[in-house]
């Protein structure tokens, strides 16, 4: 039984994380290098109340991109390549640890269900609130962040338990309300200020993450099913 | 058909102990999937940060 669930989220944390890493290479991490460009400039670092200031427009030091040698580049690439094995390894564990004590049968299509909760706990919900964050973007305190993120996964998590385990009575506005609560509270937020990172840059960033990550979720999920289902037959 | 019946018995009772040896195996999995998650998503650490940067601003990890 141990090795069934070891091998499972080996194997599906490994492809799944590889298919990821390359994901974000050919989409988020470009984006983040070029905003890096106005996390490093003055108007971004200074944090200045100086809205609507017609000095913070004055764009002198746009597109000098943030120089890097190969050997930089190349342990930033591989260390995102770890920090994404680590964490699509980590979310397999925890899936098929889930899929167990529930009990339920699985395959790879239940899987596929079992990845849309993942996807909806921990990336929409808590992203609702605290939109993809780029470089160079004003956001509060991180500890408080890392708080209400973990709190809102937490309160999804414990909301689609309810409506897919229960599902029946006042279980689901049980559920409907702690999947909405955090969102009523509010992610810790700032006053917004005029900065340098382009709103364009910002929209395209938050979407390529969306789409990216909901992709990992599906694919998780069906080979976390597919592979728990395979290695019960062996 | 009694043959049957105890065999039929025997295999769910087979299964359900299987499910509850599982149970086990699964909370560890379970426990360090989110050890795992939470070292790379969530470590304040400058070093852990920095390696994880990327990869923690792509899955929306709160960064920064």
């Amino acid at each position: 039984m141990f090795s069934r669930i070891v091998l499972t989220a080996l194997a599906a944390g490994v492809l799944a994380g590889v298919c990821v890493f390359v994901a974000h290479m050919l989409t988020t991490t470009p984006l983040i290098q070029q905003a890096e460009v106005y996390e490093l400039s003055p108007a971004s670092a200074s944090h200045t109340h100086n809205n609507g200031n017609a000095e913070s427009k004055d764009h002198s030091h746009q597109n000098t991109a943030v120089e890097e040698s190969m050997a930089e580049l190349f342990q930033r690439h591989g260390l995102t390549l770890v920090a994404d094995l680590l964490m699509s390894i980590g979310f397999g564990f925890a899936l098929i640890g889930a899929i167990i004590l529930s009990g339920r049968e699985i395959d790879w299509r239940q899987g596929l269900v079992w990845g849309l909760c993942g996807f909806a706990a921990f990336y929409v919900s808590p992203t609702f609130g605290l939109p993809p964050e780029m470089p160079g973007m004003v956001a509060a305190d991180v500890t408080e962040r890392q708080i209400w993120w973990v709190l809102t996964a937490a309160a999804a998590i414990a909301g689609l338990a309810l409506i897919f385990f229960v599902g029946k009575g006042i279980s689901l506005i049980l559920a409907a309300i702690l999947i909405v609560l955090p969102h009523i509270i509010g992610a810790p937020g700032v006053e917004l200020q005029s900065g340098d990172l382009p709103a364009e840059l910002a929209a395209r960033f938050a979407v390529v993450s969306l789409v990216v990550t909901g992709l990992f979720w599906l694919l998780l999920g069906g080979l976390t099913g597919f592979f728990y289902d395979r290695f019960g037959r062996a | 058909m009694k043959t049957k019946t105890a065999t039929r018995t025997l295999t769910q009772q087979q299964a359900a102990a299987e499910k509850t040896a599982a149970k086990l195996p699964a909370v560890l999995a379970l426990i360090f999937g989110v050890f795992l998650v939470f070292g790379a998503g969530f470590a304040q650490s400058s070093t852990l940060h920095n390696a994880a940067h990327d990869a923690r601003h792509a899955f929306s990890f709160p960064c920064h």
